[in-house]
């Protein structure tokens, strides 16, 4: 005997390949400072680190994202405009990746600007250890973040590589040394009143006669100075 | 299929992808009996699988071997299912469960091929939800009633009387459609 309602139950063929959606990829591909693996799901780049040890990635890779990992057959190229997939990070670590995107090529920001911009100022060693464990460094720059006093600060691929990827993009690394070893945070104009980062490129447009350094925010705010709206030194 | 379990077992990533290939037809359908959406039982689906291989992370080998994989993923989609309505109904504003049919566009001949029979969905719809998920895992996943019993969490008993219950109540329900179609 059939059943004509248990034959209505059995489903349709669904024709529909779920691999793409559930198995991500990896391979090895050119990045700014040699080749890199990077792994991907149908969203974009999940995870990136330096070639080398392909077992030790694909453990962190299952550790950490908890999520299937094939060896693919093309890489994306590496840059500012890859799409990045951060569903496996937190809020917050997403909050702090974005930041750091938005952070202009061949300028730098200190930790606690990137605290600032999340909303969490206090946050500092935080934001640190997001950027410490940064799943896609080289798109995500973090190497553009540094010490509170200018300093380049540490780096997951090396402080050598993180002074040359700034080069490349164009960063003056002699004149934001000296603004350091001056102990010079933030300069003003004194044609405008407007103080800067070092490193904006509304900074860098002060001529020698009208720059003026501070070693604070506050000093520059008890000078009658306002912070720049581009960089957003905080105030 | 121990075919399978044994690839797990070798290679976790890659024998999943094999698994994935293996189950994604049958797990697709329950999903969408489940839900009565095709959009809704990918996400389903794909969740499921992702949840699935979360879980195998965690387990030695034996514990795979021992595994009877497709009553296993039935299982981790049904839970899956259940997070998912009632995250639903803890925040209704983000898009809330489902309802059966109604697409927001005109579909495409593709898509209402592929859209299974909305009159079934909607009967599916009205089950209260063990008789729903019962009728699915017994007829549709096609799992023995001890399965569907582990499943869902019951005595096989009250499986048996869940799904043949279920059952009655969608013929009363499909008849009482048909007649009223007529």
């Amino acid at each position: 005997m059939t059943d004509s309602l248990l034959a209505r139950l059995s489903p349709p063929a669904v024709e529909k390949d779920l691999s793409g959606a559930v198995m991500d990829t990896f391979t090895t591909t050119a990045g700014p400072l040699g080749d890199v693996l990077v792994a991907s799901s149908a969203e974009g780049v999940t995870y990136l680190r330096p070639v080398g040890d392909v077992d030790g990635f694909r453990a962190e890779y299952r550790r950490r994202l908890g999520r299937p990992l094939v060896p693919g057959t093309t890489g994306p190229s590496i840059g500012a405009r890859t799409p990045v997939d951060l569903r496996a990070c937190s809020s917050f670590e997403r909050d702090v990746l974005d930041a750091t995107a938005s952070i202009p090529a061949g300028q730098t920001r200190p930790y606690g600007w990137v605290a600032r911009e999340v909303g969490s100022p206090a946050a500092v060693r935080a934001v640190g250890t997001v950027l410490a464990r940064n799943p896609v460094p080289l798109i995500v720059p973090c190497h553009r973040v540094t010490k509170a006093d200018g300093s380049l600060g540490r780096y997951m691929l090396g402080e050598e590589a993180k002074a040359r990827l700034l080069a490349d993009e164009g960063a003056d690394l002699e004149g934001l040394a000296a603004f350091t070893a001056a102990r010079t945070v933030l300069v003003g104009s004194d044609t405008t009143g407007i103080a800067c980062l070092p490193s904006c490129h509304h900074a860098r447009r002060i001529t020698d006669a009208h720059r003026v350094s501070f070693r604070s925010a506050a000093a520059a705010r008890d000078a009658g100075y306002r912070g720049c709206t581009v960089c957003r030194p905080g105030w | 299929m121990s075919d399978l379990t044994d690839a797990l077992v070798e290679d976790l990533d890659g024998g999943f992808a094999q698994v994935v290939r293996w189950y994604q037809g049958s797990l697709l359908g329950t999903a969408l009996r489940l839900t009565g959406h095709r959009a809704s039982a990918e996400d389903l689906t794909a969740e499921a699988f992702l949840r699935a291989f979360r879980a195998l992370r965690d387990y030695d080998a034996d514990r795979i071997a021992a595994l009877d994989l497709r009553a296993w993923l039935v299982t981790v989609l049904l839970n899956e299912h259940r997070n998912t309505i009632r995250t639903a109904t803890r925040r209704p504003a983000l898009s809330g469960a489902p309802l059966p049919d109604r697409p927001a566009h005109e579909p495409g001949p593709a898509e209402v091929a592929a859209r299974a029979d909305p009159d079934l969905a909607a009967a599916l719809a009205r089950l209260p939800a063990v008789q729903r998920e019962a009728v699915v895992l017994r007829h549709v996943a096609d799992l023995d009633v001890p399965a569907v019993a582990a499943a869902l969490g019951v005595g096989e008993g009250t499986a048996r009387s869940h799904v043949s219950r279920g059952l009655a109540r969608l013929r009363t329900l499909l008849a009482s459609h048909d007649r009223s179609a007529s």
